[in-house]
């Protein structure tokens, strides 16, 4: 292994030394001359009719250059989606535009009716007071049950219904479903909500708008996840302009989660700007414009059973969801209740019958979509809690129910009711470990030590499956994918060795500069310090689909793979001629070429220089250079799995919960850096112990978010969380990328929540609480104390 | 956030004449004036610092009390106040963060009032006097409900006097996102008898709870509370608990409270 790690190096990673000490470059730090600024008036009403809206007085403000309404933007297309959902009946989904700009009513608080530039942002924010705004408030639809009835207010009239669609997976196994639950020796039901959740990463969202007139070209610098997609959705979709003349950058980003995968409004609206105005365009969000204007996550009402036989084995699976797409379709939204998690709903079970209904509901709030683990945390938390309660009504164990029902370790791969294929894993081997690293063994004797200090302790297990590395680009396109979902990678090979690695996967916070540097020192066997990825910039880097769904690793990390081993190819011919020899006895080792059986070799430099300074170089048989793009489309998803256990206390006084232990056992197939998964898994951890226990959008009957500040959405911190306990020991490969990698961004913040709430109903199980059978997320001291005293 | 005049006296009479000025407004730490600014909820012509002012700061003890200056930061009484009167010096050491504690101070948090802030609760189961630039008001007569005292327009709180007591705990439940109190209680345990002031839960702000107190005064022990309860109808009610929740944690923090004295 090279020095500076390899594959399986717990290497620093190298990125924090400029986010460290205060480098990073982030979109608002980009500052252009002559740049304008951008201020949004926004509907402070959930449902109204926008009857006018006056800038006469706004634009005679100081500083003003130009207020833009929807008016000015009468030429553009709305902002797309790019999943298309057939429903039960074989129809399309219920698809409404998306303007821009309000267009003659506004849906949902924070909807932006209107834009103010000036030369200042105070100038602007002035001005935007002054923007005369005429609103008819119209009642809101907030209830996902009430929405889809037949006299519900509509939030789309135009489309008639509120209703996006409803959906039914596999539509032909519905009736042998219902058999089996006629047949069934029990029937565990369990209704719950999956509290919707702001993603809050650290750096709003940002947008700056560039636009060079000589030469007709558009910039556009933003926040994204994804630069491609956004060149693409908002350069075919929406502004009518070719991808020669618009480049999109997305510099350092500070967290994403989701919430920046998506082409947002602003994004459209700065590029517009700049070009109309002729000026630089920068529009930075502030902390509450994030709270009403992101993408939110989850927000799904479920109603899930389970059917078993005599012997406790399951023999079905059906649920009922209604899924909160907010008011209009965010890009990927449709897909993220459906094939995101309908897939997933056969969890580590050998559950032979399943069908899942989802109804997708329009509502007057901010729109949805996916948020750390989308759809498969929405899966995993009701078949996890369901499990749960049906061990408890049969008076099993927990553990040994979902040992009984799990995946046999021969039984890959598992082809599941629910279409998809598990390549590999080994349920039983992660439950066995983290009953291990928990100390489940112990854990009666740290109950009753908790008990006589007054706390009721509970432990509480989940056993997540994940479909990761989205996805067989065929595949999703016969699901309704607008976009292809592979991934890119051009590795440059320079003069003298070094390498410059441009991939279409975005880091923002994954540790990609690091870990993707790592796989091409192993290949080429250098110094990982000779080789810089370079990401996030349409005009260096070949189309790429971006990061989300833990996919950046296994298949932008395979494309880096193809390009390297075309490097090498390439490379071995070049030695083969410098060496006399031929190509076939050419081996590459720790960055030497040498002829098999001989002490004849040429280093890496050696080769590099040849190509790129080719005196003896076979030139009628190859051309100079060395450089290699290639795309990678993966043939499945992968399937990262794991069990997590949870150990909480809480204080029945005052209904707090504390989490005094938390351990988790991961399979994430192989590992390029154990440190980088470690701290994944730890963040998702948190993220999920956050909704679990403290992150809720309330909304008032105004559709108004309650929790629309720090001040009462509650993010954990680090005194919320214990130390962690993680491994990643468990490995079975995954048989079908050449890494054997299957993504580690999403695990925790899938697998926590339910061990959370199962330890909690654990804890009031063993204190003799066994009327209370579910609590809902987030497990709050009021919430607890209510459900004791209610 | 609006324009206006920024004036950064260095003695209180200064500072006097400066809010005698229409549309001026002291500025202390700013933890709380500041945000609100920037969101343009408040647009004062002039801010008057009252952090230049030298008499307005520092930590003393004076004849079993202890006064602490008006723009004295919760930092520096964390420190300061430590070992006369350590429930005080804890309350204000875990005040919001380090930023918020290195600037924010005892005086804007008594004349903000906020119903859920710690300080109030403090002063009032202190017996505190208040010291503005012009009198002294006692703390029984100067929380006057939600975000409302006796302070008069211009009038700036100088300095606080708080008697020492024999034994005093602060207990805080912590909202779980403002982390301010959702409910706090603070038990001072005087040689002529206990005072009991919860802060976080009524709608009336910080009270005293009297009924504890005779109860207390009389035999100081958990047990005393026994039978003691609160009911919840003019409680906070709002997304992080009931009127209900909230009477019931008055009970359970100030048999803690007095546990931890
Ligand atoms: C993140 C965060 C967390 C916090 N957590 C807590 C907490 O847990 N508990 C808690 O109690 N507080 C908390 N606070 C509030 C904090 O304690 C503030 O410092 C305090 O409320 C106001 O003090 P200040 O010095 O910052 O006042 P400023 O913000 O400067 O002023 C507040 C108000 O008081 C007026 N004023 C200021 N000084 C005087 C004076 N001497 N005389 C008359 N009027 C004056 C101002 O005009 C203004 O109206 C938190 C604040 C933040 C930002």
């Amino acid at each position: 292994m090279p020095k500076d790690g390899g594959i399986g190096a717990s290497t620093k990673r190298r990125e924090d030394v400029r986010f460290l000490t205060g480098k990073g470059r982030y979109t608002d730090d980009i500052n252009i001359r002559g740049q304008a600024h951008a201020w949004f008036v926004r509907s402070d009403v959930a449902h109204g009719m926008l009857n006018k809206v006056d800038v006469a007085a706004a634009e005679a403000m100081p500083g003003v250059l130009k207020v833009f309404t929807a008016a000015d933007f009468a030429g553009v297309g709305g902002i797309p989606c790019g999943w298309q959902v057939t429903d039960r009946f074989g129809k399309p989904m219920l698809e409404p535009k998306h303007p821009v700009l309000a267009e003659g009513k506004v849906r949902h608080v924070g909807d932006p009716i209107a834009v103010v530039v000036a030369e200042t942002l105070e100038q602007a924010r002035d001005a935007a007071e002054a923007v005369e705004v005429d609103i008819t408030q119209l009642t809101p639809v907030l209830d996902m049950k009430a929405a889809i009835a037949a006299d519900a207010p509509k939030v789309h009239e135009e489309i008639g219904s509120n209703l996006c669609y409803d959906w039914g997976f596999v539509e032909e196994n519905k009736a042998a479903v219902e058999e089996a639950f006629k047949n069934a020796a029990h029937v565990t039901t369990l209704e719950l909500v999956n509290n919707r959740l702001v993603a809050n990463p650290m750096e709003p969202r940002v947008a700056v708008g560039d636009f060079d007139s000589a030469g007709g070209m558009h910039t556009l610098y933003t926040t994204s996840q994804n630069p491609h997609v956004i060149r693409l959705l908002m350069g075919a979709f929406v502004l009518g302009i070719p991808e020669h003349k618009l480049r999109v950058v997305a510099p350092d980003v500070g967290g994403g989660f989701g919430s920046k995968i998506y082409h947002y409004a602003e994004e459209a609206i700065v590029t517009y700007a700049a070009k109309t105005l002729n000026r630089p365009v920068k529009w930075t969000s502030t902390r509450s414009e994030a709270f009403i204007s992101d993408a939110q996550g989850r927000d799904h009402v479920t109603k899930i059973e389970l059917a078993l036989d005599k012997d406790n084995n399951f023999t079905a699976l059906r649920t009922e969801t209604y899924a909160n797409m907010g008011a209009y379709l965010s890009t990927f939204a449709p897909s993220i209740p459906t094939w995101l998690h309908g897939t997933l709903m056969a969890g580590n079970y050998r559950t032979p019958l399943i069908y899942v209904n989802v109804k997708a509901v329009f509502t007057n709030t901010v729109p949805v979509d996916a948020y750390r683990g989308a759809g498969r945390p929405e899966a995993t938390f009701q078949l996890e809690r369901l499990v749960d309660k049906a061990a408890r009504e049969l008076g099993v164990s927990p553990v040994e129910l979902r040992r009984q029902n799990f995946i046999k370790p021969d039984q890959f791969p598992y082809q599941t009711p629910v279409a998809v294929v598990y390549d590999t894993g080994n349920y039983h081997a992660t439950m066995d470990k983290l009953l291990e690293i928990s100390d489940y063994a112990g854990f009666e004797a740290r109950a009753a030590e908790a008990k006589a200090r007054g706390k009721w302790r509970g432990f509480g297990v989940a056993h997540y499956i994940e479909a990761c590395g989205i996805a067989p680009s065929n595949l999703v396109g016969q699901l309704g994918a607008r976009a292809g979902l592979y991934e890119s990678a051009t590795v440059r090979v320079n003069a003298t060795g070094s390498l410059s690695v441009f991939t279409g996967s975005h880091s923002h916070g994954q540790g990609h500069e690091t870990s993707f540097a790592q796989v091409v020192a192993e290949m080429i066997g250098i110094d990982a310090g000779q080789i810089e990825i370079v990401h996030g910039d349409t005009s260096n880097t070949p189309m790429g689909m971006g990061t989300y769904g833990s996919r950046s690793l296994a298949v932008g990390g395979s494309a880096i793979v193809k390009a390297t081993n075309k490097i090498i190819n390439k490379a071995k011919k070049i030695a083969a001629h410098l060496l006399e020899a031929s190509e076939a006895d050419i081996e590459l080792k720790d960055g030497k070429f040498s002829v098999a059986g001989t002490d004849k070799s040429v280093d890496w430099s050696g080769v590099t220089l040849a190509a790129y300074v080719p005196h003896n170089y076979p030139l009628e048989s190859m051309e100079p250079g060395l450089e290699e793009t290639a795309f990678y489309d993966p043939s499945n998803f992968t399937y990262p799995s794991g069990g997590y256990g949870c150990e909480v206390e809480v204080d029945p006084e005052t209904g707090k919960v504390e989490i005094v232990a938390f351990s988790a056992a991961d399979d994430f197939g192989n590992i390029v850096n154990p440190m980088i998964v470690e701290g994944q898994v730890q963040g998702g951890l948190a993220q999920g112990i956050g909704q679990a226990l403290m992150e809720n959008c309330v909304f008032d009957e105004n559709g108004q978010l309650l929790s629309g500040s720090f001040m009462d959405y509650a993010m954990p911190r680090a005194e919320d969380v214990p130390f962690f306990k993680v491994d990643h020991s468990c490995v079975t490969p995954c048989t079908h990328n050449p890494l054997g990698v299957k993504g580690c961004g999403e695990a925790g913040a899938i697998g926590s929540p339910p061990a959370v709430v199962n330890a909690v109903i654990d804890a009031f199980h063993r204190a003799g609480r066994t009327d209370i059978t579910h609590i809902d997320m987030p497990v709050s001291p009021a919430r607890v104390w209510s459900a004791l005293n209610g | 956030m609006y324009n206006f005049e920024f004036v950064k006296p260095s003695s209180i009479a200064e500072a006097v004449k400066a809010l005698a000025e229409e549309g001026a407004q002291p500025l202390s730490g700013g933890q709380t004036l500041i945000p609100t600014l920037k969101q343009r909820l408040n647009q004062p012509d002039m801010l008057v610092s009252l952090t230049g002012i030298a008499e307005m700061k520092g930590v003393k003890a004076e004849g079993g009390a202890l006064v602490i200056g008006g723009a004295t930061p919760h930092a520096v009484v964390a420190a300061e106040a430590a070992a006369q009167y350590p429930a005080l010096a804890a309350l204000a050491g875990n005040i919001g963060d380090p930023a918020v504690r290195n600037r924010g101070t005892i005086g804007g948090s008594l004349a903000n009032n906020d119903p859920s802030a710690c300080y109030p609760s403090a002063a009032l189961a202190s017996g505190a006097t208040i010291v503005t630039d012009r009198r002294e008001i006692a703390a029984d007569d100067y929380f006057q409900g939600m975000f409302a005292t006796a302070l008069e327009e211009g009038e700036i709180i100088t300095a606080v006097r708080l008697p020492i007591p024999q034994k005093a705990a602060y207990v805080k439940f912590n909202q779980p996102a403002s982390r301010f109190a959702l409910t706090g209680v603070f038990v001072a345990k005087y040689a002529d008898g206990v005072r009991v002031a919860i802060t976080g839960a009524s709608n009336d702000g910080v009270f005293r709870w009297t009924e504890a107190e005779e109860a207390l005064s009389a035999n100081f022990a958990p047990e005393a509370l026994e039978g003691l309860s609160l009911s919840g109808d003019n409680m906070i009610s709002d997304l992080h608990g009931t009127g209900a929740y909230r009477a019931h944690l008055c009970k359970v923090l100030t048999k803690r409270a007095v546990a931890a004295a």
